[in-house]
């Protein structure tokens, strides 16, 4: 199974990966990787995180980066999630689950997904702070964690 | 022809626009002259100049500034991208 959704509700990251592993006998190796809403960012104290999306090109732009891992990797299943809307601290923001028959394709893959749908997705976080609310700047080390998989 | 323009985050807040349907003058073909057709509006619109941080999507998929625009094509302006 190869799926992404966005979703305004919460996930269960154990469920996610028990329905991506099914009945299924041939995977070997199961990552996992989960994005948190932390409580500060650049020395500011962070209330709440808005995750505004751009609806259609966001699913696909998930899916086109889902496909990508696929042709890299042997892969047998991945899931992605990408929640939207208000989070507050300590919230889950993002899921991605990689199965595969060994660990290296699945880690792989894993890391590949995140690192490119941090440049690559149509996300748009904004902070409320105490001193107001602020977008959060793109970083440049998202772009060279993105581009280390150009070769 | 005729396209209709979405706005998102930052840019969308910074020029007060969430979009919409616009027609455009026989010079602006392509995205790069679109940007300029934009910026030439003044204030905030400067910043979908050429040589700026902001991205554009056509039909929902990245492009450069010499991608073409067709008749009824979905634009998107945007920051870079902040998700995950």
């Amino acid at each position: 199974m190869f799926s992404v959704t966005v979703q305004s509700e919460d996930f269960d990251p154990g469920v996610e990966i028990g329905r991506l592993q099914g009945t299924r006998s041939d995977i070997g190796a199961v990552a996992s990787f989960v994005g948190l809403v932390r409580d500060s960012h650049e020395g500011r104290v962070v209330r709440t995180m808005t995750l505004e999306h751009y609806p259609g090109m966001t699913e696909k732009s998930l899916q086109a980066i889902v496909d990508e891992a696929r042709a890299r990797w042997p892969l047998l299943g991945a899931r992605v999630i990408h929640r939207v809307g208000p989070l507050a601290v300590g919230s889950r923001i993002v899921l991605v689950v990689v199965a595969s028959a060994h660990r290296g394709a699945a880690f792989a893959a894993c890391e590949f997904i995140m690192d490119y749908l941090k440049t690559r997705a149509p996300f748009w976080k904004h902070e409320d702070t105490p001193e107001g609310g602020r977008w959060v700047d793109a970083r440049e080390t998202d772009d060279a964690a993105a581009a280390r998989w150009q070769y | 022809l005729n396209i209709r323009l979405l706005y998102f985050a930052s840019l969308r807040e910074a020029l007060g626009d969430g979009g919409g349907a616009l027609e455009l003058p026989p010079a602006v073909r392509t995205v790069g002259e679109l940007r300029a057709h934009l910026a030439a509006r003044g204030d905030n619109w400067g910043r979908i100049a050429a040589g700026g941080n902001v991205r554009c999507a056509v039909n929902q998929q990245m492009v450069a500034d010499g991608a073409l625009l067709t008749e009824g094509a979905e634009v998107a302006f945007f920051p870079p991208v902040t998700g995950g």
